[in-house]
């Protein structure tokens, strides 16, 4: 199988409105993008710039207007195909709530491989083993409304883990979380890309998940205006805010610093890097 | 006020009943129904009370949890039985006084009466404490399976009907939380909700309905997407993961239902009615 496992071509996507007199502007415009497997990407953007239609496109929710979106090769036009897609892509999104079945956690874990037909025993070992990776697993008797909202969205990624799944598709799945329940997710999150070697996409708004992808897209109006590592998509601060969005605190930081003069590196993302580099500056200094 | 519903409420734990197949439950619960109904004298109402308090005791329940359920309906009880003691004609006047003559009739009556609703009351809690919401959709859908051929013209799947129950019993404690929020939240914009007439209240009502209904919409649209997500396709092909397995324990509860039953018919004809 070759390497990339989710493409998009061209893809243009417009909704339709009620009125039909009236014609929406396209929601993603001319998306050509290549997923590869085990890779975690972040999508960044504000409200309304595509990113929760790019993560619903890749999961067949919707179909593009124009253009081809595959996944493993399958192209999601193809309503026969629509559920093997969902078989190696599931998705979590962003209101816990709305999105469990049961009334018991490891029945709603179950729901998805009984769906897909799999056998009692197996379902059984999945269940156990996927609320075991996102560290539920006492929790399995509990009733989903007992759980914290961080607690919730864990049954869900494990949800979709006991599908197995090759991807996993989030869309904005901390928005309505304390930080926390935040931390608790992207942990886990990032926990099955490194271990388990699933392909994670991850919708966000919060810089400081995307600090910890491997790749960063950057979406406004409808089209990719960045893609590539943390670091070099950071480092282009003023594109960055000429896309509404933040970049991280210390990145801001350091680049201020450069602006001034100080030789820093303005490559900086996380806190410790930026302790380091100051450290070595005052110092040297 | 809500909160205090006990419908459905499953009590956790790990007793005999617990691991009962819920369709023996489900029929023994109804079975029971009708027995309760069938005794007409202290021996066949005895055989009953005993095994009512059999059921209480391998639920490993504990009782104030039964207690909890009766509460509620106390005032209903005690109703019927007075009306059963004003209102029942025949046999010898035991009480006078003013107009109103009670006999001994009336009086085996309303005490008949309570019994009998108590027992209902605690029979139908000893299934819903005993077995988890899901545990009793399933059973239902698996003992309404046959209908599937009437409905089938209609396009329709007891399977449908049974997801229904499970989230809308999913969806209570949700919505109970929604209607919190809500009405916070309209009282905070100085909305009166406890005050003025009854038909004030009424229609300080709607502020918060609508919103409710709202939302709910909302909620089974995203809800939708979810299930499509995770590629449910309705009942066909699909499986279950806790198998209902017809057990040697579900023999014994039927045995024993089976002598409570025929000792309640016997006893009824060898000692008659008292009714």
């Amino acid at each position: 199988m070759d390497n990339n496992f989710i493409t998009f071509e061209n893809v243009n996507f417009r909704y339709e409105s009620d009125d039909e007199e009236v014609i929406l502007p396209l929601s993603l415009k001319d998306i050509n993008l290549k997923i590869d497997r085990s890779e975690f990407v972040a999508v960044l953007g504000h409200n309304g710039s595509g990113k929760s239609t790019l993560a619903k496109a890749i999961n067949a929710i919707i179909v593009p207007t124009s253009g081809k979106v595959t996944v493993c090769g399958m192209d999601t036009s193809d309503e026969e195909l629509k559920y093997r897609i969902r078989e190696n892509v599931g998705m979590v999104f962003q209101n816990p709530d709305n999105q469990i079945v049961a009334t018991i956690v490891e029945d709603d874990v179950a729901f998805g491989p009984e769906n897909l037909g799999v056998e009692p025993d197996e379902i059984r070992r999945r269940v156990d083993e996927s609320l075991k990776e996102v560290g539920m697993y006492e929790f399995r008797n509990f009733e989903p409304h007992k759980l914290s909202g961080g607690q919730k969205q864990r049954v869900a990624i494990a949800g979709v883990l006991a599908m197995h799944t090759d991807a996993i598709v989030l869309d904005e799945p901390t928005a309505m979380l304390d930080p926390r329940g935040r931390k608790d997710v992207i942990d886990t999150v990032l926990r099955l890309n490194k271990q388990e070697n699933k392909t994670v996409v991850l919708i966000t708004h919060y810089m400081d998940e995307a600090v910890l992808a491997d790749r960063v897209i950057v979406m406004d109006n409808g089209r990719i205006i960045m893609d590539g590592k943390p670091s070099e998509v950071f480092s282009k601060v003023e594109q960055i805010k000429k896309a509404g969005l933040d970049v991280p605190q210390v990145t801001e930081f350091a680049n201020e610093l450069k602006k001034c003069g100080v030789a820093i590196d303005s490559n900086i993302l996380t806190v410790e890097e930026c302790v380091a580099q100051t450290e070595k500056l005052l110092i040297r200094g | 006020m809500i909160r205090d519903i006990t419908i459905g409420q499953y009590y956790n734990g790990d007793s005999f009943l617990h691991k009962c197949d819920p369709r023996t439950k489900i029929l023994m619960t109804f079975g029971l129904i009708v027995a309760i109904f069938l005794c007409k004298n202290f021996v066949s109402i005895g055989i009953m009370i005993f095994f009512t308090v059999l059921c209480v005791a391998f639920s490993s329940v504990p009782v104030k949890m039964y207690l909890k359920s009766l509460k509620p309906l106390l005032i209903l009880i005690l109703f019927t039985a007075v009306l059963n003691l004003l209102y029942s004609t025949g046999g010898d006047v035991v009480v006078q006084f003013w107009k109103i003559k009670i006999t001994d009739k009336a009086l085996f009556n309303a005490l008949f009466i309570i019994i009998r609703i108590i027992c209902l009351i605690v029979c139908s809690s000893v299934m819903t404490y005993t077995t988890t919401p899901t545990m009793l959709t399933d059973a239902i859908e698996k003992l309404l399976s046959p209908l599937n051929v009437l409905l089938k013209p209609f396009n329709m799947q007891v399977h449908t009907l049974a997801m229904m129950m499970t989230l809308a019993l999913r969806f209570i404690p949700t919505l109970i939380e929604e209607i919190d929020k809500i009405t916070n939240a309209q009282k905070a914009r100085g909305a009166e909700l406890d005050a003025g007439k009854f038909t004030d209240r009424i229609k300080a009502l709607i502020p918060i309905i609508i919103p409710l209904f709202v939302s709910s919409f909302r909620r089974a649209y995203e809800l939708a997407f979810a299930m499509d997500c995770r590629c449910y396709r309705g009942g066909e092909g699909r499986t279950r993961m806790k198998k209902m397995k017809f057990g040697f324990r579900d023999l014994i509860v039927t045995v024993l239902f089976c002598a409570a039953a025929a000792g309640i018919v016997v006893t009824n004809i060898k000692f008659g009615s008292v009714l």
